[in-house]
């Protein structure tokens, strides 16, 4: 069954209920990512807070780069964290203090952050601006193999050498030292 | 409001202000990776949303936004592999106790 454009008897636009909702799940789950006091539950909040973003790049008409989003963020590099958290996590960690002593200067650094660029996105007047448009897959897949191929190339060599050099940087230090003895 | 550029860059501007507050702030090494991956985020956010309204830059914008989410998970793996290894010496994932280059 088609629904409307709007939302019946309120008139409220659908993506501007959506864009609302979005936007606040994902600045309340990034607030309680830096100010939770378990980081377990710090990363929870960050995989709601990816999830919240994919939903406004779906919303902004680029269904590739949410299904990526949601792929690689949600499903690698979440799992990652929450895998490291896990192996740094210490007994006596949730009790002691979260924050650095230099907390204040950090609220205010990020206070006057988002205050100049809220003026400066609302002061500014952006060139060439027009409506909202699905981005077509098959556009971006043409884009990426003709024009961005050598970037695309240099990734993959970038994150082959990520890897090999997070293997060695992990592993114990036994097995480094056995391996130097030999 | 979902149809005007302003409101997805403000929206990005205050995700990234919420990132360099958790990484001024917190003390947790993995607290600081994550707050830059809030950072990270609100790039890509910003960079969508211009690729979206400006039709000269729609197909750019969403291969720059795939590259930036490659480049970000290399970047997620090696530093969560030096703090599991500064883990495995210090003993504790708290940064303002990484203080041997003091001494």
């Amino acid at each position: 069954m088609p629904i409307g454009d709007s939302i019946p008897f309120t008139g409220i636009r659908w993506d501007d209920m959506l864009f609302v909702a979005l936007a606040a799940t994902l600045l309340v789950s990034a607030l309680l990512v830096v100010t939770l006091r378990d980081i377990i539950r710090c990363g929870l909040a960050l995989i709601v807070s990816f999830a919240a973003l994919a939903g406004i790049y779906a919303l902004l008409g680029d269904p590739l780069v949410a299904a990526a989003q949601v792929l690689v963020y949600i499903g690698a590099i979440s799992v990652l964290i929450l895998f490291a958290i896990m192996m740094t996590q210490t007994k006596n960690a949730p009790t002691r203090l979260v924050f650095q002593t230099q907390t204040w200067f950090a609220g205010v650094a990020a206070l006057v952050i988002a205050g100049v660029i809220t003026v400066t996105v609302l002061a500014t007047t952006w060139p060439a601006t027009g409506s909202r448009v699905v981005t077509v897959t098959t556009d971006v897949a043409h884009r990426l193999f003709s024009d961005f191929v050598l970037p695309f190339e240099v990734v993959s060599v970038l994150l082959t050498a990520a890897v090999v050099g997070a293997v060695y940087l992990a592993r114990r230090e036994s097995a480094r030292h056995e391996e130097d003895r030999s | 409001m979902s149809n005007s550029l302003d409101s997805y860059l403000i929206l990005s501007g205050l995700l990234f202000a919420i990132g360099v507050f958790g990484f001024l702030a917190r003390r947790n090494a993995i607290s600081m990776l994550m707050s830059i991956e809030l950072m990270i985020n609100a790039v890509n956010l910003s960079i969508l949303a211009f690729g979206a309204f400006v039709p000269q830059l729609r197909t750019n914008a969403a291969v720059i936004a795939l590259l930036i989410i490659a480049v970000a998970a290399a970047e997620a793996t090696v530093g969560l592999a030096i703090v599991i290894a500064i883990f495995r010496n210090k003993k504790t994932p708290l940064v303002d106790e990484y203080d041997s280059m003091r001494e």
